[in-house]
């Protein structure tokens, strides 16, 4: 889950009282279900750095901070354990948000876990020999 | 001895008895991190060690004592009240290096089962469980892993962190599932053992094209479970499986490293040893006396191409016969088309490709490139080789490996100089 950052933490705002009091509970439940694997809260684009690399295979630019809000810029982070998107989804709805402070985007995006190469080893193998027995079938 | 030497001496003491050890150790500190982290002290005190001292007539109890007396005080240390603790220190107190053998015999077996069952459980993803076993129960190092299925050392470091993590927070006991739970959770204990085996055996990549550590220790954990659930007939046929596969492991490929398929292999070269534990393996599993499950009707396939001299005296009728089962207990349209196949070379094609077009009859396989691939090739057996380059050119459409694009396109390609001729 991820939490974007806004005018208000770009600008180095503390949380409102209200927000900060219900992410507690919110985040504690999370850990007591045993699904809250990580959680970093991050500081403001103002002491981060950017690395572009404006050319094709050129050298990079390093760019300091603040960075426009508008570009999708992250405040906080939190690895869920969730064994299916509903479930996710529910979690995330839950996330408290801060009301008075406008425009606010939480964004789920699936850690990338999945060896493509080891699904179904079973089958895997089976197609193996189904490709033995074709070649029999070919030649004999 | 050397310093270098002992190193290496301990490095492979390691391999062998650091799931043991671990094993142990949960059953102790109840949490398989911490468990770990225990063994691993140990370790380091044995490279302090035993370059001077020399090593121990029985290394591995040498450890477990040494790292049992580390749990220990550490639950002393952290004063956990918890009345099992008191009651497992004050047991474990008693073990000398002597006993530490003798008691942990019946026990080290039972420790190993659960802990096995707790790095496949269902809790973790697939992924999760292969990383989490390949580290705890084959003493596989992280950079090992990660090299095997070509995935940054990074984050497999970080599957297994979180793995762990997981697992003590949702408290999975560590212990083995009983009654109608034992069924479905040693099927995933299986998967994953098949799922590194195949790993190793198929994988088809660069350098990596054989790997065969991943092999040989899944046939080890294959092998271990075989005798401590010996009452189950399904680990008997997936180590048979694995033990017949293994035994080809060498004419898998050419000098150029390319693939060799069965046919083409030399039989002389197929290990024998291997062979023959598959074979008694095999046995042991139908003399359990229930109906074969998946693997051991694999197993018993596999082991028909062994026993053939020749390709040609391949027993196609009983290959049929273990497809035709095959198809009942592992219901899928692989399974149909092998079983086709084999129809076709035990009756004929005519009667093989009956099956191959009931099943182009379900639409939910319209994608699916095997079916007119494998269509194709019974055409061509019948001599029909207009309707084969079609179902060849169909077959390529459908598959997104450019490799095996290029097989079916040039199949193609030779049905149309049949009918030119």
């Amino acid at each position: 889950m991820i939490i974007k950052a806004t005018e208000y933490s770009e600008a180095g705002l503390a949380d409102g009282k209200d927000y900060r009091e219900a992410m507690i509970p919110y985040k504690k439940s999370l850990a007591k279900k045993g699904v809250l694997l990580a959680d970093e809260e991050l500081q403001p684009s103002s002491t981060g750095l950017r690395i572009t690399y404006p050319k094709k295979g050129g050298k990079p630019q390093v760019l300091a901070g603040p960075f426009p809000v508008n570009q999708d810029l992250i405040i906080e982070y939190m690895v869920i354990n969730a064994s299916a998107e509903d479930e996710a989804l529910n979690l995330a709805l839950r996330m408290p948000v801060p009301k008075a402070r406008g425009k606010y985007e939480i964004e789920l995006r699936r850690l990338k876990e999945k060896l493509e190469s080891i699904q179904d080893p079973g089958i895997k193998a089976i197609e193996a020999s189904l490709q033995d027995h074709l070649n029999m079938l070919k030649k004999i | 001895m050397s310093l270098s030497n002992t190193h290496r001496t301990i490095d492979a003491i390691w391999r062998i008895e650091s799931a043991k050890l671990i094993a142990g150790l949960t059953r102790i500190v109840q949490d398989v991190g911490l468990a770990e982290d225990l063994a691993h002290d140990a370790l380091v005190i044995a490279l302090e060690k035993w370059p001077h001292a020399g090593i121990p007539d029985n290394p591995g109890a040498w450890l477990m004592t040494t790292a049992k007396r580390r749990a220990i005080d550490l639950l002393r240390r952290t004063k956990i009240r918890d009345q099992k603790y008191v009651e497992i220190a004050k047991n474990t107190d008693l073990y000398t290096v002597e006993d530490v053998d003798q008691v942990l015999d019946g026990e080290i077996g039972d420790d190993l089962l659960r802990l096995i069952f707790m790095t496949c459980h269902p809790v973790l993803s697939q992924e999760a469980r292969v990383a989490l076993t390949l580290r705890l129960l084959c003493g596989l190092t992280a950079e090992e892993i990660s090299r095997s299925f070509l995935v940054a050392e990074s984050t497999i470091a970080q599957r297994i962190v979180r793995a762990k993590r997981t697992l003590n927070e949702k408290n999975i006991p560590f212990e083995v599932p009983l009654g109608e739970e034992l069924n479905d959770r040693l099927s995933t204990v299986l998967e994953v053992i098949y799922l590194m085996f195949n790993e190793g055996y198929s994988a088809t990549s660069g350098e990596h094209w054989i790997r065969p550590l991943l092999c040989q220790e899944a046939l080890r954990l294959g092998r271990v479970l075989a005798q401590i659930a010996s009452n189950e007939p399904e680990v008997h046929g997936l180590v048979a499986l694995m033990e017949i596969q293994f035994s080809r492991f060498k004419t898998r490929v050419n000098s150029k490293g390319e693939p060799v398929l069965l046919m083409d292999q030399n039989r002389a070269q197929w290990d024998q040893l291997l062979i023959r534990r598959g074979l008694a393996a095999l046995e042991r599993s139908r003399k359990l006396g229930r109906s074969l499950g998946p693997y051991s009707l694999q197993a018993a396939i596999s082991a028909c191409h062994t026993q053939a001299p020749t390709p040609e005296e391949t027993d196609w009728p009983r290959i049929a016969a273990l497809y035709e089962a095959l198809s009942i207990v592992m219901p899928s349209p692989i399974v149909e088309l092998n079983r086709a196949v084999a129809i076709s070379m035990a009756f004929g094609p005519d009667i093989g490709i009956q099956i191959v077009n009931e099943l182009n009859a379900d639409p939910s396989l319209k994608k699916y490139h095997l079916l007119p691939s494998v269509r194709g090739d019974l055409l061509v057996k019948l001599g029909r080789y207009d309707e084969a380059r079609t179902e060849f050119k169909l077959a390529a459409s459908l598959t997104q490996n450019e490799r095996e694009q290029t097989l079916l396109l040039n199949r193609a390609m030779e049905c149309g100089e049949g009918t030119s001729t």
